[in-house]
């Protein structure tokens, strides 16, 4: 799974910058991004301007205005706190990646491929092809054009064995700033200095290139709607308050404003967005934008291979199934035989269940004075020839044709059973020694432990699962009723896939894939979610929205549910603030209006001791709530695959009717506090 | 409160829920264009006024151009109605020769009528000719009726579609309205009414000498075809002064109960078209049942209160509830729920004086008019107006189960956040800002009545009642002057149009959409979880705005009456 590298929660490593860059964060440039806080900004000048005119003039109730002019520039730097936090565990991890961002020399290739000079890395351009040798440093971004090489990736992965990277094939990409362990490698630059994948990692986990997420922009709309509906309610106050023959000083008034508009939601807004970037990160997955973690929450089709995913990477073989008159020793004995210089995983599985089951040990294959027959694409067989015998293993229609027409019984035999084992989804081998056929061996694809539960949780989620496999659609069948998919698309072929995607989103769906080959490419840049695997062709990565480094196709559950933690928790917390409002009108107005209308009194239900303490200890809470719920904003909302009416139902009860009952407790109790220690 | 109290309300209830299905049914065929019983007579009728309109049935508008359609229909409807008014005293059917009606109170009753406000700065049977409440008024009471529902169906029809350009055409959408619903609806209310013993006459006054020997003027008039149009339009505007409280207008406990259905039918049936047009009805019942919450509540509170009566007259040693400004043969329950009805729909007819209520039973309706009269409501605005918080609820809350909101497979974004959100600004905007200049100008000021909360209650209450288009007067408002004229004329367009333009907005931006097909992560938005969210959004976003407002108003007037002390 994923290795942690970022700081826990409350490292100080992290925290002790936040505090200074709270203060930077004042900046006005960087707080008109965030209306709330912005609006909150203003009226703290505002009030801190009146503040000292007062002071000069030495009229009001100075303590009481001064407090509350401090907490409001406390509310703004806890916001600035909630958001510096956030991001300085992404800069942990930028500066971690930027050390490994060394000044390399590249070998550029010269005088048609004959030789080659060196110079700096940063001077490469697209196009131009290097020579990377033995303890290299990939000066940058490329393609494997020829050659093959072991490379250290750990800069970029944080798994330090090494990775095969060849040209040709899916796995031709190289990465910048990873290391070449032996062999030689030519590779074509495919990105200028600056703009390499490392590049692009530093400046996405340090949040400089963060644009709002649609999303993120509808909620700031909401919340800039509020503060202005709350503007209204405030500011119409003193003229039906001068009515009423009373007057309302206007450090109260901002008071009421600043607890009143959403300033938890506003404050850990962007907080949210950073944190649900950095986890999948964290997950070692690599999010182009914001927009795709977004997106990701809205899947609604998951598209998964099956090899790797689903199944484990390989058939194995399970049984071995004889004819009428042969033993299953004997065919076990010949299957054995057939396979052991056969060294594709299907023909060591058979040589390890025959060992398993019938004892048969390995034998050299000189003492047997064995020929193998290797498999090819023409005979669609292999196996030995020795002693002046042949035994053979292999598709059952390229076997039987060569088997003796003579035995008709047999014959019908091994069809049945073959057509026994596809239906339940496995691959038949026949076996034939001398034309005479012995029978058949099962070789079937394992399907992972607890990927049936996985998609049950998925389905509860409202996911549909298909799985994309070459298999024919009867084996497909059967595996997919094992794994318990919702779907499957068998014999596909990238068209297909292209195809199944492109229909899924018209019916107004969200599709999810992974791929790692160039022509997953298209696939993955039609879909909704395209995360390409780190191992794959420059051509996936560049077509998807999401990288990841570990190359785990499993991954993109998770994936999933990174993006729907990340608006549960922007839904929970919007939530919370706007019930907070209850509470705040109940402890703010009956103090606001309580010198020409005692009889408000009445609403003073937490009887709280004065309408000073009652302000002020409405905008402590408004500010302490923010620190309180950081953590939250930061490890986000835990996702329950329950559907969503009882998701929603939880929620509502956490964060809508705790959000209407946590002010009152804590309004209450910091007025204890605030009477007990004399404040006002 | 009495057990036969508690009897009448829930059996105007149980008409409410029966009428649902059946009208709904029917309107929705009649806005589809299906055959309906009454389409071989109207059929033809329907075809040559689109024939005269140089429109066809399949003529289908963009939003922003059935907006301008409606826009520039009902500014022609204002120009005709104010040059009727203001020429009136030169026009025909006017026996009683009535002058001229002066440009503010033109003004403002032009604008009143138009926005379906229906609000009176003018006594009818002191102000206006026979003519101008015909031609004049009633006409625009059909048609301000047939705009909100024209605007209703088109917000309907873009959930109901996807990927369409197109949201209605507004001409066949107010002819179908005004013909097969409003019209037929409204010859058969009148004949009842006038079975009843309403008066329905072109007839002038009636001189009597009374018992006493007094001479007397008696007003009639066509009383009974305005009266059925002002309830089932959900326009108010009474034919005499008095409203529903007049014996003509309202005679008896029937013809009541006639009028609260009629207010109620249409705004009930339009939640029942939406869930028919969108293919399940209970979408349809959620938002009914979530009005429905908010209503009964809303009486329960008004009826408490009006029933408990005024505890300053009790030390007198006279019991029983708050009889004062109410007609005897309605007593408090039937007072209580016309009240509640009027202002949860945007009728603003009234048969008590919401004045005389107690600071808590008029609270209630100054609350329903803050809402934005969304519970059942104004017919269509209701409908739109509740779609709007609708769209708030979902954005907020539907977060929460880890999706982009979407309704009914319509994901809810940052266009149609913005638009809900300017519908939801304007109300506060025109109720709270005008309020507030108004009780520091000394001519806002000298028009109130009473001093103290109550007075502040009686300016906050006209312009709530003014932006919310209700059009019910809380009383002791003089309202008949250039200031009151003109500023409540400008808060009855604000109410009006700025929520009417982004609900449009927001029809032509959802009917664009693909629809996402439900699944078990869709949060499901026909179920009580659903209901209750919509009610809090409600409550908390739409309410929460006016509590210092209400504090300084009925809440400190209710709290200083307990405590026996008054202004």
């Amino acid at each position: 799974m994923s290795k942690s590298r970022s700081a826990s929660l409350l490292d100080a490593r992290i925290l002790w910058p936040a505090v200074g860059g709270a203060f930077r964060k004042l900046d006005p440039r960087s707080l008109i991004r965030n209306p709330v806080m912005f609006v909150v900004a203003v009226v703290s000048v505002l009030t801190t301007v009146l503040l000292v005119k007062d002071a000069i003039a030495g009229s009001g109730q100075l303590g009481f205005s001064f407090q509350i002019v401090l907490w409001l520039w406390f509310t703004l730097l806890f916001a600035n706190f909630a958001e510096a936090v956030a991001e300085g565990r992404g800069k942990a991890q930028a500066d971690a990646l930027r050390r490994t961002r060394t000044e390399t020399q590249a070998k550029l290739i010269t005088d048609g491929g004959k030789a080659y000079r060196t110079v700096p890395g940063h001077s490469l351009k697209v196009g131009d092809v290097v020579l990377v040798e033995a303890g290299d440093i990939i000066p940058s971004d490329g393609e494997v054009i020829e050659g093959v090489a072991s490379v250290n990736e750990a800069a970029i992965t944080g798994e330090s064995a090494p990775v095969i990277r060849e040209s040709g094939g899916d796995r031709s990409a190289v990465t910048g700033g990873t290391e070449v362990l032996s062999d030689w490698i030519r590779v074509r630059i495919t990105a200028a200095a600056g703009s390499t994948f490392i590049d692009r990692m530093i400046s996405l986990v340090e949040g400089a290139e963060r644009k709002k997420t649609p999303n993120e922009i509808a909620l700031n709309i909401l919340l800039a709607g509020m503060t202005l509906i709350f503007v209204l309610a405030t500011v119409t106050i003193p003229s039906f308050a001068s009515y009423a023959g009373g007057s309302i000083p206007v450090v109260v008034l901002v008071a009421l404003f600043v607890t009143l508009i959403p300033t938890t939601i506003g404050a850990l807004l962007s907080a949210i967005g950073i944190a649900g970037m950095d986890r999948l990160v964290r997950f070692n997955v690599l999010a182009m934008s914001g927009r795709a973690v977004e997106a990701a929450g809205d899947v609604d089709t998951l598209l998964l291979d099956k090899t790797g995913t689903i199944t484990l990477g390989n058939r194995q073989a399970t049984g071995f199934h004889p004819v009428e008159g042969i033993s299953a020793e004997a065919l076990a004995d010949a299957a054995q035989l057939a396979s052991f210089a056969d060294e594709t995983p299907e023909g060591r599985s058979i040589v390890v269940l025959a060992k398993e089951k019938y004892g048969l040990r390995g034998r050299e294959m000189e003492s047997l004075h064995a020929t193998f027959v290797p498999f090819t694409a023409q005979t669609r067989m292999s196996g030995v020839d020795h002693d002046g015998h042949s035994i053979r293993k292999g598709a059952i229609d390229a076997i039987t044709a060569q088997a003796d027409p003579a035995a008709a019984a047999a014959l019908r035999e091994v069809r049945s059973i073959a057509d026994g084992i596809a239906r339940t989804g496995g691959t038949p081998l026949a076996v034939m020694r001398d034309g005479r056929l012995l029978g058949v061996i099962e070789l079937k694809d394992i399907v992972k432990g607890g990927i049936h539960e996985r998609f049950t949780e998925l389905r509860r989620m409202g996911i549909r699962t298909v799985m994309i496999t070459g298999d024919n659609p009867m084996t497909a069948a059967a595996i997919a009723a094992e794994a318990g998919v919702d779907d499957f698309l068998a014999q596909a072929t990238p068209e297909d896939k292209l195809n199944l995607i492109r229909a899924e989103q018209a019916k107004g769906k969200l599709v999810a894939m992974c791929g790692d080959g160039t022509n997953d490419a298209p696939a993955l840049a039609q879909s909704d979610v395209g995360v390409a695997m780190n191992t794959g062709t420059v051509a996936a990565r560049e077509a998807g929205n999401m990288v990841d480094l570990d190359s785990d196709p499993t991954k993109l559950i998770e994936i999933v549910e990174i993006g729907k933690q990340l608006l549960m928790t922007r839904g929970a917390l919007t939530t919370f603030s706007i019930a907070n409002d209850v509470a705040k009108y109940f402890a703010i107005i009956p103090a606001m209006f309580l010198a020409f209308y005692p009889q408000l009194g009445a609403l003073n239900v937490m009887g709280l001791a004065t309408p000073e303490s009652a302000i002020l200890s409405a905008i402590i809470f408004n500010a302490l709530i923010i620190v309180a719920l950081i953590p939250l904003a930061l490890k986000g909302v835990r996702y329950r695959p329950v559907g969503a009416g009882a998701l929603l139902g939880r929620n509502l009860l956490i964060y809508g009717l705790g959000g209407l009952i946590v002010p009152f407790v804590g309004i209450k109790a910091i007025d204890l506090a605030v009477t007990a220690l004399g404040l006002v | 409160m009495t057990i036969n109290g508690w009897i009448q309300i829930l059996v105007f209830c149980g008409i409410i829920i029966l009428l649902v299905r059946p009208l709904g049914g029917y309107m929705t065929a009649i806005f589809n264009g299906e055959r309906t019983l009454l389409s071989p007579v109207l059929g033809p009728v329907e075809r040559g006024l689109y024939r005269l309109a140089g429109t066809a049935e399949q003529e289908e508008q963009h939003w922003s151009t059935y907006a301008v359609s409606m826009l520039l229909f009902n500014l022609l409807g204002f120009l005709l109605l104010y040059l009727i008014l203001r020429l009136q005293g030169s026009l025909p059917i006017n026996p009683t020769g009535m002058a001229n009606v002066p440009p503010e109170l033109a003004f403002n009753t032009a604008v009143s009528f138009v926005t379906n406000t229906n609000w009176q700065n003018y006594g009818g049977e002191t102000t206006m000719s026979y003519l101008s409440q015909m031609l004049g008024l009633t006409v625009q009471n059909f048609l301000s009726a047939a705009t909100g529902i024209a605007l209703a169906m088109a917000l309907i029809r873009a959930f109901a579609r996807k990927s369409t350009r197109t949201v209605g055409n507004f001409w066949v959408d107010m002819t179908r309205g005004t013909l097969y619903l409003l019209l037929p609806i409204c010859i058969v209310m009148t004949l009842v009414l006038v079975s009843l013993g309403m008066p329905q006459t072109l007839g002038a006054s009636v001189d009597v000498t009374t018992l006493e020997g007094a001479k007397q003027t008696i007003a009639i008039g066509p009383v009974a075809s305005q009266t059925a149009i002002k309830m089932l339009g959900t326009n108010g505007g009474g034919f005499f002064n008095a409203n529903a409280a007049h014996p003509f207008e309202n005679p008896n406990a029937i013809s009541n109960l006639i009028q609260m259905v009629a207010i109620f039918s249409i705004g009930a049936a339009l939640t029942n078209v939406f869930g028919r047009m969108v293919g399940n009805e209970r979408q349809g019942w959620a938002i009914f049942a979530a009005m429905g919450t908010l209503f009964l509540v809303g009486v329960a509170v008004c009826y408490w209160a009006e029933a408990a009566g005024n505890p300053l007259i009790h030390a007198l040693g006279i019991d029983g509830g708050n009889m004062e400004g109410k007609e005897a043969r309605f007593g408090t329950a039937l007072s209580a729920l016309f009240a509640v009805i009027t202002t949860s729909a945007s009728c603003g007819a009234v048969n008590a004086m919401h004045d005389s209520f107690t600071a808590l039973g008029g609270m209630i309706p100054l609350i329903n008019m803050m809402l934005g009269e969304i519970i059942i409501g104004g017919v269509g605005a209701g409908f739109y107006g509740i779609l709007m918080f609708v769209v708030i609820a979902i954005f907020v809350a539907g977060l929460m189960v880890g999706r982009t909101p979407e309704y009914l497979g319509k994901k809810i974004e940052a266009k149609e956040v913005k638009m809900a959100m300017l519908a939801v600004l304007c109300l506060p905007l025109a109720m709270l800002g005008f309020a507030a200049v108004a009780v520091v100008l000394p001519t806002g000021v000298s028009s109130i009545a009473n001093a103290g909360p109550h007075g502040f209650s009686e300016i906050l209450y006209a312009y709530t009642s003014a932006a919310a288009n209700n059009g019910s007067a809380f009383g002791g408002l003089s309202g008949n002057t250039p200031w009151y004229n003109v500023t409540l004329g400008i808060a009855m367009l604000m109410g009006r149009f700025l929520v009417i333009v982004p609900a449009l907005a927001i029809a032509g931006s959802v009917a664009a959409k693909k629809t996402v097909p439900v699944s078990a992560g869709t949060f499901p938005t026909d179920g009580p979880l659903f209901v209750g969210l919509l009610t809090g959004v409600i409550v908390i976003v739409g309410g929460l705005t006016f509590f210092p407002a209400l504090a300084l108003g009925p809440v400190v007037e209710h709290l200083a009456i307990t405590a026996g002390e008054t202004f």
